[in-house]
């Protein structure tokens, strides 16, 4: 007989916190709901940009999925750090970099933001705290772990988030991770982003259990789970875990359910999946309920929203000009190591 | 000067520096109440505590990801693999993390980190433990690769190591982790990317590293009986490499034999005969030639093993056939 999983446990540290007072709630949303809007309109112009050949290599789109990364940056203080995957474009533009650098770094400039060197999969903003996006499944758990490692042994109190995929929770390192971060008690909370495919492949044909943060239950480590659709719930349910880090210096893992509108990357016409399905998950569209909970709810008036979205629209097309007008990356020999980048730093060359 | 063990040199190469700079800290499996699995770190949790002298489980891709996280943020971590064999399992954190963030990055993200622990055969251990993998590491641009050969070599840099902003993978040996040999008192420092001529000669030139300077040595002795004068390069560190005083020497030899313990193929031998032969062409007598281990996987017998390895008996016949000693005279070039 199959073992059945335990009922999930409530969390430890109460999920709902005494909320602010509703004018503090509509400015949160405000600012929130313009990072996601911002995400979104960055990711539809990458798109195009790709078509039209201006990006090139893999191109994973967050469409759909901007609310956890929106919503758990947002519970951040900004000296905290954020570790993601190859899916990071809105991580990095929610934990603080400018959409021209995003932009430029995916169009191969200069200006990019990691020097085009890296490319939409390697997004890297020191001067936030963005300890980059990576490429390997999992690989970048342990790595997180070691930011958390650093901060418990300098005692600055900061906090890491690492973000990943369902499709990471059977790799090795990722289990190796968690049970050093759960042995040390370090200051981290890992974010399963669960988007119910790992690719093409559905949570029922690769995991097991199909609710990651049971995962928790084998290390000891405290664990919450909730959907990801509404930026404010994410946003207080993560200030929790992180609260946890912080105070108490303990992991916790967290999945968040939550759904790609695109496939996984611009080569995937997700054909494992039906249109029905894709629609029913539309309609809870992140960006749209934060747009309908700000006039329903929180009295943003008409004028108020078109402004942030005319605000959105102008960033965005300012992005895509000035990664279009950029001049191309033109450094490749000088960052294998650090002695030949401290060289191009003093020779006072700037981007 | 003071004659000591080359598992004393590098114990005292981590404290020294972890007495200057708190952000350096040393971890992996037994490192601490065990007092190092080959004692190199013996005493060590005593005297920095374990906030600094950090046990882990067993668990090799989870702690060099740690110190991959820890180094870009600030820390200077020591990661001892138990033994390099161990590593192909944290590999990918080394390469694919360590070795590439600062380009990938565009430069904002410096990794100083060392990865040491113990390289190659150590006497009938069999397959998996015995192992040579300095090129796997010596292939990847962002890395940079030591292997010393004595005590002295170790210290200073091991010393060089932990300063270095990139991250380092550092080999020592189980069989020279009992050798002696004079370790001056005091700081000193070893640069990266300069090779030691550990004996002047005439005839023949030998590359070798680590373990193999002293099978080269024991060869060079012989030889020496026979009036054939050996000169023995030691790189020390394999990436940068000191190609200038290998081919300095070549180009007074003429000759060239390369030892490396290791299989033959895409080996840092292969690639020591392939940048000889490009800078001094013109200068040898003869193809350089290569010792290396056999074509195998590490047998556990002890007569298989033997076969398997250099040896310097191997190095005495790779010296000769390159100088035509044993080849009729028509054949050396001097007719």
């Amino acid at each position: 007989m199959a073992i059945q999983p335990p009922p999930p446990r409530p969390s430890p540290i109460a999920p709902d916190a005494p909320l602010a007072p509703a004018t503090e709630r509509k400015e949160l949303l405000v600012r929130l709901y313009r990072q996601m809007l911002a995400i979104r309109r960055m990711e539809e112009s990458c798109a195009k940009a790709y078509s039209q050949g201006k990006i090139g290599g893999f191109l994973h789109l967050i469409i759909g999925q901007e609310a956890v990364c929106t919503g758990s940056v947002a519970a951040l203080q900004p000296e905290d750090y954020v570790v993601a995957t190859y899916r990071d474009h809105g991580h990095c533009y929610a934990k603080g970099g400018s959409a021209r650098a995003i932009l430029a770094e995916m169009w191969g400039k200069k200006t990019g933001i990691s020097r085009g060197l890296g490319g939409s999969m390697h997004l890297f903003d020191a001067a936030h705290n963005f300890l980059g996006g990576y490429g390997i499944v999992g690989g970048h758990v342990p790595l997180a772990a070691g930011v958390a490692f650093r901060n418990k042994y300098l005692g600055d109190k900061r906090v890491v988030l690492c973000f990943f995929g369902e499709g990471s929770a059977s790799m090795g390192p990722f289990h190796e991770g968690m049970a050093l971060a759960a042995l040390w008690k370090l200051p981290i909370v890992f974010v399963c982003e669960n988007n119910l495919y790992s690719m093409g492949t559905p949570l029922y044909r690769s995991l097991s259990i199909e609710d990651v943060s049971m995962k928790a239950l084998a290390y000891g480590m405290a664990r919450d789970r909730f959907d990801g659709h509404d930026v404010l719930a994410v946003r207080d349910r993560m200030a929790a875990a992180i609260e946890r880090a912080r105070e108490l210096c303990e992991p916790t893992l967290v999945e968040v359910r939550t759904y790609r509108f695109r496939g996984h990357s611009m080569s995937d016409p997700a054909k494992y999946r039906t249109r029905d399905e894709v629609e029913e998950w539309q309609k809870r569209d992140p960006v749209s309920l934060a747009r309908t909970r700000l006039s329903e709810e929180l009295g943003a008036t008409d004028e108020e929203l078109k402004a942030i979205e005319a605000s959105v629209r102008a960033e965005i097309e300012d992005a895509v000009k000035f990664a279009d007008e950029s001049p191309v990356a033109d450094r490749y020999l000088d960052f294998n190591y650090a002695e030949d980048a401290a060289r191009l730093d003093q020779s006072g060359e700037t981007r | 000067m003071p004659v000591i063990q080359y598992r004393e040199a590098l114990n005292q190469a981590m404290s020294e520096e972890m007495e200057r700079d708190p952000s350096v800290f040393l971890m992996g499996e037994e490192v601490g109440h065990y007092q190092g699995a080959y004692k190199v770190s013996q005493g060590m949790l005593q005297r920095f505590g374990d906030k600094r002298v950090v046990d882990t489980p067993i668990v090799e891709t989870g702690f060099a990801g740690v110190g991959v996280g820890a180094a870009m943020t600030g820390l200077r971590p020591i990661i001892e693999f138990m033994t390099f064999n161990f590593s192909l399992v944290a590999i990918d954190q080394v390469i694919n993390n360590a070795a590439k963030i600062l380009q990938m990055s565009g430069g904002q993200f410096k990794v100083p980190i060392v990865f040491r622990g113990a390289g190659g055969a150590a006497g009938q251990l069999g397959a998996q433990h015995s192992q040579s993998l300095e090129s796997y590491y010596v292939h990847c641009p962002g890395l940079k690769v030591v292997m010393p050969s004595t005590p002295y070599d170790a210290k200073g840099l091991l010393k060089t190591a932990i300063r270095d902003d990139n991250p380092v993978v550092f080999i020592e040996s189980e069989l020279l982790y009992g050798s002696s040999g004079e370790v001056p008192d005091g700081e000193y420092l070893i640069p990266f990317g300069v090779a030691d001529v550990k004996r002047v000669g005439e005839h023949c030139t030998i590359v070798a590293y680590s373990k193999m300077v002293g099978l080269a040595e024991a060869a060079a002795d012989k030889l020496a009986a026979e009036g054939v004068s050996v000169e023995i390069v030691d790189p020390r560190t394999l990436r940068p490499l000191d190609l200038d005083t290998i081919v300095a020497s070549v180009k007074k030899t003429g000759r060239c034999v390369v030892v490396q313990e290791g299989w033959p193929l895409c080996g840092m031998a292969s690639e020591l005969a392939f940048q000889i032969q490009e800078a001094a062409f013109s200068w040898l007598d003869a193809p350089v030639a290569r010792v290396t281990n056999e074509d195998v996987s590490s047998p556990y017998a002890k007569n298989l093993e033997a076969l398997v390895m250099p040896n310097p008996d191997k190095v005495i016949e790779a010296v000769r056939k390159v100088m035509y000693l044993d080849a009729p005279v028509a054949d050396r070039g001097e007719a």
